[in-house]
């Protein structure tokens, strides 16, 4: 675009590129175009001569041409300077120019100009984070060998540093990632490194492994370590995995324990508080049942002293009609006699046997009463009154043969 | 005109040749020396442009920045004779460019590239050496763990004096980055660390069932505790009751003892036949029967 500007001041509002001139058809080619310059040329040095007659026989012409020439071709020349020294830093970008050699400035992202041919600028992203990834195996404070698989984020802090003072700085962080990284786990032992201080070892590498960056001038930050894996060599993974099991089979035995405990004790607490319970039901029991006799007999006692004789010979009798009534007998009248007697017992024993299983089932209406008459701790009743009752009540239902 | 003007010719371009030989540029991460009929003028030529006296003064530069190479894996023997495979990285610089010109980069026609090869030649064996004496000086957990440091520092050092001196060559650092088992040590330390691991797994194992015993075992003693304990009450309990029990029938029955034993007779007939199966074989003597043979009860 710089060379069109004096083909437009020497002849008018002609633009080279064509589309301007009404006779002329189509856009000009290269070479008309130069040729028009050179006709331009001859016509403005004057005279049309061969321009290599000497240097100076052109500067006496009589037109302010030439100078005007030079001038435009000064202008042309700053214009190109000027753009060739232009150059963009992009926003994650930072350059750095050196001036013959020299380090000059550092430049921000945006639009920038050097000086050409005296200056020069490196660019360096200060933005992007790279990853390297350790994956090996190494040996450990106890010689034994584990496996590791680690990443290091870095990025570039220090262009400076980074572009001009060091050669090769990503080879070094590599290497330098690699020694620290060895270092710590050669500082700890096996089990560290697989359970217990896996943070701590990312820690100290990180530390440590900035240490030599900046010792070295790489100019390189990191931004983190992940201690992404660690774990045993492949050719022992079995072994150790078993003892991952055998701590889990710690634990789960452990566990059964603590449940079999858990069953087992509430289970005998319960028991033990049944236990105490029935022995406080027993001392109520009891307790209560004495009470009741004693009540009983207490009151049975107070009418007894007002008659005395009869009440003895109408309890005894009383007791001996529900006695007899209930239970078989058989009456031997026959003095000295007994010898002689044939008494088929079994036979009795069968027949009444039966009479009172077919009679139990009537019998049991009125069982509860007769039960109630037979346990004695059923305290609170009237003795007299309820033994007279069941007497007569029972033997109505009993039948002896 | 014309042999004049193809002089002048010749001596514009001759010009400009010179004036092109009479300055130089150093870059920032160039380190230079200004030679004069190879004589060192001016050592260490920050960057910059200078001028000098073209066709005579010669600059030589090689590189200012920090250096770095890997060597190769190495075996060295420990003080225990132990082998171990080390892999090392050496970080260095060129601190004397004189010399170093003169040592290493003498090679006329030699690029950047190889001479540079050539210092890592020289480089190498002095590194192994120090690495090969050190090593030799301590155990295999030494160098792996304690001392990894001491071994660089030492080697660093012990190097440093010599290059510095010899090839003007500074070593800054030298970071041992792989310290191995050789491979056929190796099976055998797999071996050792299974072997190890067996036994931790039983050992957990082992651990797991004596845990679980002592928790049963307490269980089962806190469950005997707590019933026998309970038992002890149970009967403690139960005989205060037998003896309140006790003393409230003594209280009452010794009131009347003589009608208590035939009440509590009566009782007892009652209860024992209560059966109905029982059969008696009765003779009408007794009082029951008095009326029964006579209505005088006689």
């Amino acid at each position: 675009m710089g060379w069109n500007e004096p083909g437009g001041k020497g002849n008018g509002p002609r633009d080279p590129w064509g589309g301007g001139g009404g006779n002329n058809q189509g856009p000009p080619d290269l070479d008309e175009v130069i040729r028009n310059l050179k006709d331009k040329f001859k016509a403005n040095f004057g005279g049309g001569g061969g321009g290599n007659r000497g240097s100076g026989s052109g500067g006496g012409a009589p037109s302010m041409n030439p100078a005007l020439l030079i001038g435009i071709i000064v202008v042309v020349l700053l214009v190109t300077f000027g753009v060739w020294g232009v150059f963009q830093v992009d926003e994650s970008e930072r350059a750095v120019v050196v001036r013959f050699g020299k380090f000059d400035r550092m430049v921000n992202p945006g639009l920038n100009w050097h000086t050409p041919l005296i200056e020069n600028y490196y660019k360096a992203n200060v933005t992007q984070t790279s990853n390297y990834q350790v994956q090996q195996d190494m040996l450990t404070r106890d010689t034994n060998i584990v496996y590791v698989d680690l990443g290091v984020q870095y990025r570039v802090v220090d262009p400076k540093a980074h572009l001009l003072r060091i050669s090769r700085p990503t080879e070094v962080l590599e290497h330098s990632t690699e020694s620290a990284l060895r270092h710590v786990v050669g500082n700890a032992s096996m089990n560290d490194v697989l359970r217990d201080e896996r943070v701590q070892i990312g820690v100290s590498v990180e530390e440590r492994l900035q240490e030599y960056l900046d010792r070295y001038n790489t100019g390189l930050r990191v931004v983190n370590v992940a201690l992404n894996e660690t774990a045993a060599p492949e050719p022992v993974r079995d072994a150790f995995n078993d003892v991952a099991r055998a701590r889990e089979d710690q634990v789960r035995f452990k566990e059964e324990a603590r449940a079999y405990a858990n069953s087992i004790i509430p289970e005998a607490q319960g028991k033990a508080t049944r236990i105490r319970e029935e022995a406080r039901a027993y001392r109520e029991e009891i307790v209560s049942r004495a009470q009741g006799d004693t009540r009983r007999f207490q009151q049975l006692l107070t009418e007894y002293r007002q008659a005395p004789q009869i009440t003895r010979d109408r309890l005894y009798l009383e007791t001996m009609e529900d006695v007899l009534g209930k239970t078989g007998k058989v009456m031997v009248d026959v003095e000295g006699g007994q010898n002689m007697m044939y008494l088929p017992l079994d036979k009795i024993m069968q027949k009444h046997r039966r009479s009172s299983a077919a009679g139990a089932d009537s019998g049991s209406a009125s069982g509860s009463s007769s039960s109630s008459s037979s346990s004695s701790q059923s305290g609170g009743s009237a003795a007299g009154a309820d033994g007279g009752g069941s007497l007569y009540n029972r033997s109505g239902n009993t039948e002896i043969r | 005109m014309t042999p004049k003007s193809l002089l002048s010719l010749v001596a514009a371009f001759l010009l400009v040749l010179l004036a092109l030989d009479s300055y130089f540029i150093v870059e920032e991460t160039e380190k230079a020396v200004l030679k004069r009929f190879q004589e060192v003028v001016r050592p260490d030529i920050e960057p910059g442009l200078y001028f000098k006296v073209p066709l005579i003064d010669k600059v030589v530069k090689t590189d200012g920045r920090i250096l770095s190479y890997d060597m190769d894996t190495e075996s060295f023997i420990t003080a225990e004779k132990k082998l171990l495979d080390v892999d090392a990285f050496v970080i260095w610089r060129i601190e004397d460019v004189q010399r170093y010109i003169t040592t290493v980069g003498s090679t006329a026609g030699a690029s950047k590239q190889q001479i540079m090869f050539y210092a890592h030649e020289l480089l190498t064996p002095r590194v192994n050496e120090g690495l090969r004496n050190e090593f030799a000086e301590r155990d295999v957990r030494e160098v792996v763990s304690g001392e990894r440091e001491d071994v660089m520092d030492s080697v660093a050092t012990r190097v440093n004096e010599k290059t510095k001196k010899d090839l003007g060559i500074q070593v800054l650092d030298i970071r041992v980055k792989q310290v191995d088992w050789p491979d056929q040590v190796r099976s055998n330390v797999f071996d050792r660390m299974r072997q190890e691991r067996k036994q931790d797994a039983a050992e957990h194992r082992a651990k797991g069932r004596e845990t679980g015993e002592e928790i049963r075992a307490q269980a089962d003693k806190e469950r005997t505790v707590l019933l026998a304990e309970a038992r002890r009450d149970a009967q403690d309990i139960r005989g205060e009751g037998d003896a309140q029990a006790t003393k409230i029938y003594a209280d009452t029955f010794s009131k009347d003892a003589e009608f208590f034993s035939f009440y509590r007779s009566l009782q007892a007939y009652r209860n024992s036949f209560d059966q109905g199966s029982d059969i008696m074989v009765l003779e009408p003597k007794s009082e029951f029967f008095q009326y029964l043979n006579s209505s005088d009860g006689q």
